[in-house]
C-alpha cells in the first residue's frame, strides 16, 4: 500500500491548493452587484462584478469588436469609460494615442468591472449581435482566395456596405481555443439572411487555414457583428476606389448596393491591383456592372504580367496606374474622394498618390 | 539540525556575497528581458521579493511536515512548483482586490514570477542547507532584495549603455550579458567578507 502514499499526498495537496484558489476567487473576486451605464442611460446593465468589461458586455448582448478575442493584442475593443477605474495599464498603452488617453479611452478586454461604471460606445454597436450560421457555399475565386457564404437562417442582419464581421473560429488541429478574426462583408445589405466574406489564405494563419483547409459546407459557426466605420459618403463626389486581393469584399457589397438603389449618377472609378493573371477574380461580375452603370469604370491592373499572358488590360504597379488615370482620365474639376481597402503597404502607397493629386478626403479599411 | 548562522548575517550574505542572481545565476530570463527600464525593473524586483518570501515560508512548512515524515523528498520539485504557482495566483487576486495601486505596479509581472527559477532555487537551497524556518524566511527575503538590487542596477547601467558607442554586433543581448558578467565580478568583491553555505 506504500506506493499509494505519494499519489494520495500529491492529490490532497493539489486539491487543497485548488480549494484555496477557489475560495479566494469566490470571496476576493466578488465585487457584488454593479451597474454599467452605457451612453448616458441608453442602456443600463445590472450585473455581477469581477469579470473583464469585454466579457461582461458580451454576456449582456453588447458586442464590442475584438479581432484577437480579448487577448489585448489587437487594440480593437476601445471604449470611453468616464468613471475613474484607475490608471491606464501597461498592456493598454501601446494601443492608445495620447488623445485617446486624455479622453479616458480604455481597452475593454483589459479592464475589470469592479464598481459602477459610466461608459460610452458608438451607437451602432448596439446593433451588433451574435449570429448562428451554417456554411452555405465555399467558392474558389483564385488559388488562395475563397468566397464563403454563411446563411443565418431566420435571423436578419442590418448593416451598411463597408462593414466587417467577426468570424468565430472553433478549435481544430493544434489550435485548442476559440479564435475570432474580422472579415469585410461582401454581400449586399439587402441580403438580410446571409453574410458573404472573401478570405485569402495567409500561411500559418489560424482563421484562414481553418477556412481553406477545414471548413465544410453545412458546418455550423458563429459570427459577431457588424462592426466598423468604412462606408461610402452621402454626397455625390467622384469615388476613387482602390483594392487589392480580398480587399475587393467591401467594394463588391458597396457597388451592388448602389446599383440596386439606383445611385448610378455617381461616378465611380474602381482600381483593382493584382500580381498575375492568376490573382484576378470576379472580372465578369464587375464588367457586368460597368454595362449597367455608365459612370462606373473598372480598371484591373497586373504588376507582374508575363508576355505569354492573354491580358490586354492595364499593366504595372497599381500606384502607377492610379497616378496615370488621376492625371489623364478622372475629372479633377469635380470633388473626388478616395476609398482604399487592402494591406497597410498598399494603402500607404496609394494614399500618397491620392494626396499628390489633390485628393484630401480619403477613407480606408486597413487589413493590419 | 539547522546551521548556526545569525539571521542578520544570512540576510547580508544573501543580498551581497551570495547574491542569488549574480553568484548563482538564477532567474536570468526575466532579469535580462525586463531590465530595460527602471519602473519595470522595480516592479519585478518587488514582486520577486514578495513571492520568494511567502512561497519559501509555505514550502518550508510543507517540506518539514509533509515531505520528510512521509519520505517523499523525491517529489520536492513538483510540490514546490505547484505551491509557487498556486501562491502567485492567490497573491495576484488578493493584491488586485485590496491594493489596486500595488497591483498596478506589480500586476503584469506577478504571473511571470511563476516561471522564475530563482523562486524554486531558493526553496531548494533552503532544503539542501537545512535552514530553520526563520533562517529560510530571512534567506528568501534577502535573496529577493539581492535580485531586486541586481535588476535595478542593471536597468540603471542599461540607461547609460543606450548612449554608449557599443559595436553594432554587441547591441542588445550581447552587451547586456557582458554587463552582467562585470556586475558578477564586482559582487565577487564582497565574497571575502562572509561565506555562507
Amino acid at each position: 500500500m506504500e506506493f499509494l502514499i505519494a499519489p494520495i499526498i500529491v492529490a490532497l495537496l493539489a486539491s487543497l491548493l485548488a480549494l484555496i484558489i477557489s475560495i479566494v476567487d469566490k470571496h476576493v473576486n466578488n465585487y457584488g452587484d454593479v451597474e454599467i451605464n452605457i451612453n448616458k442611460g441608453k442602456k443600463v446593465i445590472n450585473t455581477k462584478g469581477g469579470d473583464k468589461l469585454l466579457t461582461t458586455l458580451s454576456s449582456e448582448g453588447i458586442f464590442i469588436p475584438s479581432a484577437c478575442g480579448g487577448r489585448g493584442s489587437c487594440g480593437s475593443c476601445k471604449c470611453e469609460v468616464s468613471t475613474d477605474i484607475g490608471p491606464i495599464l501597461p498592456t493598454e498603452r501601446p494601443y492608445l494615442s495620447p488623445e485617446e488617453m486624455n479622453k479616458n479611452t480604455r481597452l475593454a478586454c483589459q479592464i475589470k468591472v469592479k464598481k459602477n461604471l459610466d461608459m460610452y460606445i458608438p451607437e451602432e454597436l448596439f446593433n451588433a449581435k451574435e449570429f448562428s450560421g451554417i456554411v452555405e457555399e465555399i467558392n474558389d475565386l483564385t488559388y488562395d482566395i475563397k468566397e464563403v457564404i454563411v446563411s443565418i437562417g431566420d435571423e436578419s442582419i442590418d448593416f451598411v456596405s463597408g462593414r466587417y464581421i467577426q468570424l468565430v473560429v472553433p478549435p481544430y488541429g493544434k489550435i485548442k481555443e476559440y479564435t475570432q478574426r474580422a472579415y469585410s462583408i461582401s454581400s449586399k445589405p439587402s441580403e438580410k439572411n446571409k453574410v458573404a466574406m472573401l478570405i485569402r489564405l495567409i500561411p500559418d494563419g489560424i482563421a484562414t487555414t481553418w477556412v481553406h483547409n477545414y471548413m465544410k459546407v453545412g458546418e455550423k459557426l458563429k459570427l459577431i457583428g457588424p462592426f466598423g466605420e468604412f462606408q461610402k459618403s452621402d454626397c455625390n463626389s467622384t469615388m476613387v476606389c482602390i483594392a487589392g486581393g480580398s480587399g475587393m469584399a467591401p467594394f463588391k457589397s458597396m457597388f451592388h448596393d448602389m446599383l440596386e438603389k439606383g445611385e448610378i449618377d455617381r461616378e465611380v472609378w474602381y482600381f483593382f491591383g493584382a500580381r498575375t493573371i492568376k490573382d484576378l477574380f470576379l472580372l465578369k461580375e464587375f464588367q457586368e456592372i460597368e454595362k449597367k452603370w455608365p459612370n462606373f469604370h473598372f480598371i484591373p491592373a497586373l504588376s507582374n504580367c508575363s508576355p505569354d499572358d492573354d491580358w490586354d488590360g492595364e499593366k504595372g504597379l497599381i500606384t502607377d496606374v492610379l497616378d496615370k488615370y488621376l492625371k489623364t482620365e478622372i475629372d479633377s474639376s469635380k470633388h473626388r474622394e478616395g476609398f482604399l481597402c487592402g494591406s497597410p503597404g498598399m494603402i500607404g502607397a496609394c494614399n500618397n498618390i491620392l494626396n499628390h493629386n489633390g485628393i484630401r478626403d480619403i477613407f480606408y479599411d486597413n487589413f493590419s | 539540525m539547522s546551521p548556526d548562522i545569525n539571521p542578520l548575517v544570512l540576510l547580508f550574505a544573501s543580498i551581497f556575497t551570495s547574491n542569488i542572481l549574480l553568484a548563482n545565476f538564477l532567474g536570468m530570463c526575466s532579469f535580462i528581458s525586463i531590465s530595460k527600464d527602471m519602473d519595470s525593473a522595480n516592479g519585478l524586483g518587488m514582486s520577486v521579493t514578495a513571492v520568494l518570501t511567502i512561497t519559501t515560508a509555505i514550502n518550508w512548512v510543507v517540506y518539514k511536515f509533509i515531505l520528510i515524515p512521509f519520505g517523499l523528498l523525491y517529489l520536492r520539485f513538483i510540490i514546490f512548483i505547484i505551491i509557487i504557482a498556486a501562491t502567485v495566483q492567490v497573491l495576484e487576486m488578493v493584491i488586485d482586490r485590496f491594493s489596486p495601486s500595488l497591483y498596478m505596479a506589480l500586476g503584469i509581472f506577478l504571473p511571470l514570477i511563476t516561471v522564475n527559477c530563482a523562486i524554486l532555487g531558493v526553496a531548494l537551497f533552503m532544503e539542501i542547507r537545512g535552514y530553520s524556518f526563520i533562517q529560510s524566511i530571512v534567506f528568501a527575503f534577502g535573496s529577493g532584495l539581492g535580485w531586486w538590487l541586481a535588476i535595478v542596477s542593471l536597468a540603471a547601467i542599461q540607461k547609460k549603455v543606450l548612449k554608449a558607442p557599443v559595436p553594432e554586433g554587441l547591441k542588445g543581448a550581447g552587451i547586456t550579458l557582458i554587463t552582467i558578467g562585470f556586475m558578477a565580478m564586482a559582487f565577487i568583491g564582497f565574497s571575502g567578507m562572509l561565506i555562507v553555505q
